[in-house]
């Protein structure tokens, strides 16, 4: 199976310095493979005509759930019904088609310029009704509110979290400018956050969304910023001597950590998230850096080369010894946690390829989830199913994602530009 | 594609020592000053080793290499010889593995060239190190001579 969507969207806002610029992205979208069980579903046509709302909130539903691999969506075009409520669907209609489950819903204007969405889920075999939603939003939040429909179908139908209605940072070069943007989960709607000539990488999400940390070489070395999504207010987190970087936010928010070189090798640290409070955590004469904080808060874990080759290990916040975490493999790398703490995706080195891994801690197993190459900057969704990662395609860097059982994958790439470094964000309120 | 004709020009483990051998590390060696009054500004002027400013390594090491030897003795001769000037060492990798751990390699190799450079005398306040990564690194490698070109440390002196 294999499909092609172009999805494309004028930039609508800029946040961010005078640095940023207008952007015209085409992220692509390429799915591969697939559950061997899809749930069939039939998504009917929202009824919009008493609205103003342009775009077809039935189709965004239908990409997102294509786009996870568990869902076959079914063609209505021949079903001659257009239900809008769910009293209104004549199910023999829709069990013809093989429909598992449909889902209807309709757009209206209210006073004030905003917009009311219903939509209702049902299951076709049952006849019976599963779940229906009333939204009341502003006009702007028409995409985002299909993101979220399209959620309550997911966990409906699959038992899964959420994951629909997030976003991804990464950054883009593009004739000879960085960028960090930030884009929602379905590549739609890229916003620049800040743009420099020289290098930006390691963005990473405040755990609240609100905020992203990354690192800048425009001072022409590595220094942290972390830069308000809301205000477009940047704070300098970290410009000690030498370089600065691989910021990990503690999951209440409150710190990061960080790699320090000051004159000497990379060394990790903790810092409150206004710049004060800096904390030596490692002190080895190896590279220690990439730190990943636990979603317990106790432990950093990281990439250290101590032992000779560069392996994960992990590390009590408030320093101390540090154990081996990875054992397979030439190389591990770039650690990640699974929102549930239960897991690791890592870098992981065999042969010359660098391809994505997982590792369960509690049983050490490990799974390598992609191809190999030059794979790296691995992050889970909000619901821990799906890794996002950096791969390279035509000689530029594109975006990967695969589930953590490895079955689906997808691949997001820039027409016009070289994306690396991406990380996904929390889920959107 | 675009940086090929530097890579060529950059290549050259080999070549770095060769050209230095007679005329300049003997005058070099004997009459300093004069030389540089002479030719202008030894740090620029080809023909003489202080204008060799890279330092090669092999694929995840920071070993400084014999033959960066006579590179690295001039070097630190010339830092010694002027306390005024100042170098900064800006590390870099080559593309392969993350951008965050070659960050951390490129600092490491720096801090091996600035070890080098103090072991002959050069001060701590004139040596500042920093690290590229692989951000600087030539894209799209299909061998290892390609690779090579990217894994170094470069010596870039105050006001260049």
């Amino acid at each position: 199976m294999k499909k092609l969507f172009k999805l494309f969207q004028p930039l609508l806002i800029v946040l961010g310095l005078a640095t940023s610029q207008l952007v015209n992205a085409a992220l692509e979208i390429e799915i591969t493979g697939g559950s061997a069980q899809q749930i069939p579903i039939a998504i009917v046509p929202f009824g919009q005509a008493g609205s103003s709302a342009q775009e077809k909130i039935a189709d965004i539903i239908a990409a997102d759930l294509r786009r996870s691999g568990l869902f076959r969506v079914l063609e209505t075009a021949g079903v001659a019904s257009r239900p809008t409520d769910l009293a209104q669907v004549k199910y023999p209609e829709w069990s013809v088609l093989q429909a598992q489950a449909i889902t209807v819903g309709n757009v209206t204007t209210l006073p004030g310029n905003r917009l009311k969405v219903t939509f209702g889920l049902a299951d076709v075999l049952k006849q019976s009704q599963l779940v229906t939603m009333e939204y009341n939003i502003a006009p702007n939040q028409l995409r985002l509110t299909a993101h979220k429909i399209a959620d309550v179908i997911y966990q409906k139908l699959t038992g899964e979290g959420p994951i629909f209605a997030s976003r991804i940072a990464y950054i883009n070069k593009a004739k000879g400018r960085y960028s960090l943007q930030i884009a929602d989960a379905d590549g739609v709607n890229p916003q620049t956050v800040v743009a420099s000539s020289e290098p930006i990488i390691s963005p990473a999400w405040s755990p609240d969304g609100t905020k992203i940390a990354y690192v800048s070489f425009e001072k022409k070395k590595p220094i942290i910023f972390v830069q308000s999504l809301t205000t477009g207010q940047r704070l300098t987190l970290a410009s000690f001597k030498g370089n600065n970087s691989a910021p990990s936010w503690s999951p209440d928010g409150s710190k990061l950590a960080i790699v320090l070189s000051h004159s000497a090798n990379s060394q990790l640290y903790t810092i409150n998230a206004d710049g004060t409070g800096l904390k030596q955590v490692t002190k080895s004469s190896a590279i220690d850096t990439e730190p990943s904080w636990s979603p317990d808060g106790k432990w950093i874990y990281f990439t250290s080369d101590r032992g000779g080759n560069p392996q994960i290990y992990k590390v009590s916040v408030l320093g101390g010894a540090a154990q081996r975490v990875t054992f397979q493999g030439d190389h591990n790398l770039s650690p990640h946690f699974s929102p549930d703490g239960k897991f690791l995706a890592v870098v992981r080195k065999d042969g010359g390829k660098y391809s994505i891994a997982t590792q369960d801690l509690a049983s050490g197993q490990t799974q390598v989830l992609s191809q190999g190459g030059q794979d790296e900057s691995p992050s889970f969704a909000p619901n821990g199913r799906v890794i996002l990662y950096a791969t390279r395609a035509g000689g530029r860097g594109a975006l990967a994602a695969v589930s953590a059982d490895g079955r689906v994958k997808q691949r997001l790439s820039e027409s016009d530009g070289d994306i690396r470094e991406p990380a996904w964000g929390p889920l959107l309120n | 594609m675009a940086d090929k004709p530097a890579a060529v020009e950059d290549k050259s483990p080999t070549t770095t020592s060769a050209p230095a051998a007679p005329a300049s590390d003997a005058t070099a060696d004997t009459a300093p000053a004069t030389e540089s009054m002479v030719t202008g500004n030894p740090l620029t002027d080809p023909n003489n080793i202080l204008s060799k400013r890279s330092v090669y390594f092999d694929f995840d090491k920071d070993t400084v290499k014999e033959e960066f030897r006579p590179l690295i003795e001039a070097h630190a001769k010339y830092l010694a010889e002027h306390a005024n000037a100042k170098v900064i060492l800006q590390g870099n990798a080559d593309e392969r593995g993350t951008r965050e751990y070659n960050l951390s390699l490129g600092q490491r190799r720096a801090v091996a060239v600035k070890q080098s450079l103090n072991l002959l005398s050069a001060q701590d306040k004139q040596i500042e190190t920093v690290s590229f990564g692989e951000e600087k690194a030539t894209a799209n490698c299909k061998d290892e001579a390609c690779h090579q070109t990217s894994r170094r440390v470069d010596i870039v002196y105050e006001g260049e």
